[in-house]
């Protein structure tokens, strides 16, 4: 899993079983630090996530699978909480 | 997942078993601005896409269960056809055109 900023939403028409009923999300991987890490992908949403929140995004197969319940779902990226607080050891 | 823009098409007359009547096209990667991202590359198509569609791919393995034969090993696959793209902070509100 890794910490993401949500930076928009695509609208695009259900295609696939699995992207039914739920927002596709445009996320930014984030380091603890809230730096950028890494290109946007677009995650499904579990969670009723928005623009500017802060998310935990799970990017593996067989999890996004379970998650959503779909055996042959042809998805990895599921977003799967909405972070509060992140506490991080001072060096 | 991430966003791509057809570009082009690549006709094989021999492919890979389970890849027939499997559409392949040239596909360039767009950041969340929808500007160019990386190399162009070449992806099994499951949504009838056209040149110059905006798209959305699944790059994993995953992307192998939207094809019609079962557990073909490809790394990249269209899954939908892009209507929309919002980014507010970046002043992204890209539609499109009808």
């Amino acid at each position: 899993m890794f910490l993401a900023r949500v930076i928009g939403h695509v609208v695009a028409p259900v295609n696939h079983r699995v992207f039914e009923g739920h927002k596709l999300l445009l996320v930014r991987p984030v380091d603890p630090q809230e730096k950028p890490a890494g290109a946007a992908v677009i995650a499904v949403d579990r969670v009723d996530a928005g623009v500017g929140d802060r998310v935990l995004v799970i990017h593996e197969g067989s999890s996004a699978r379970d998650l959503t319940g779909e055996p042959n779902g042809p998805l990895r990226a599921v977003i799967v909480g909405v972070v509060d607080d992140v506490e991080l050891e001072t060096p | 997942m991430f966003l791509g823009r057809v570009i082009g098409r690549v006709v094989c007359t021999r492919k890979a078993e389970g890849l027939e009547g499997v559409a392949l096209q040239i596909v360039q990667r767009l950041d969340e601005a929808m500007h160019d991202l990386g190399t162009p590359f070449v992806a099994c198509d499951t949504a009838q896409s056209g040149l110059g569609d905006v798209v959305f791919l699944e790059d994993g393995r995953e992307g192998c269960y939207a094809l019609p034969v079962f557990l073909v090993p490809v790394d990249a696959v269209i899954l939908g056809h892009v209507e929309e793209v919002t980014v507010p902070d970046r002043g992204i509100a890209w539609r499109e055109a009808r």
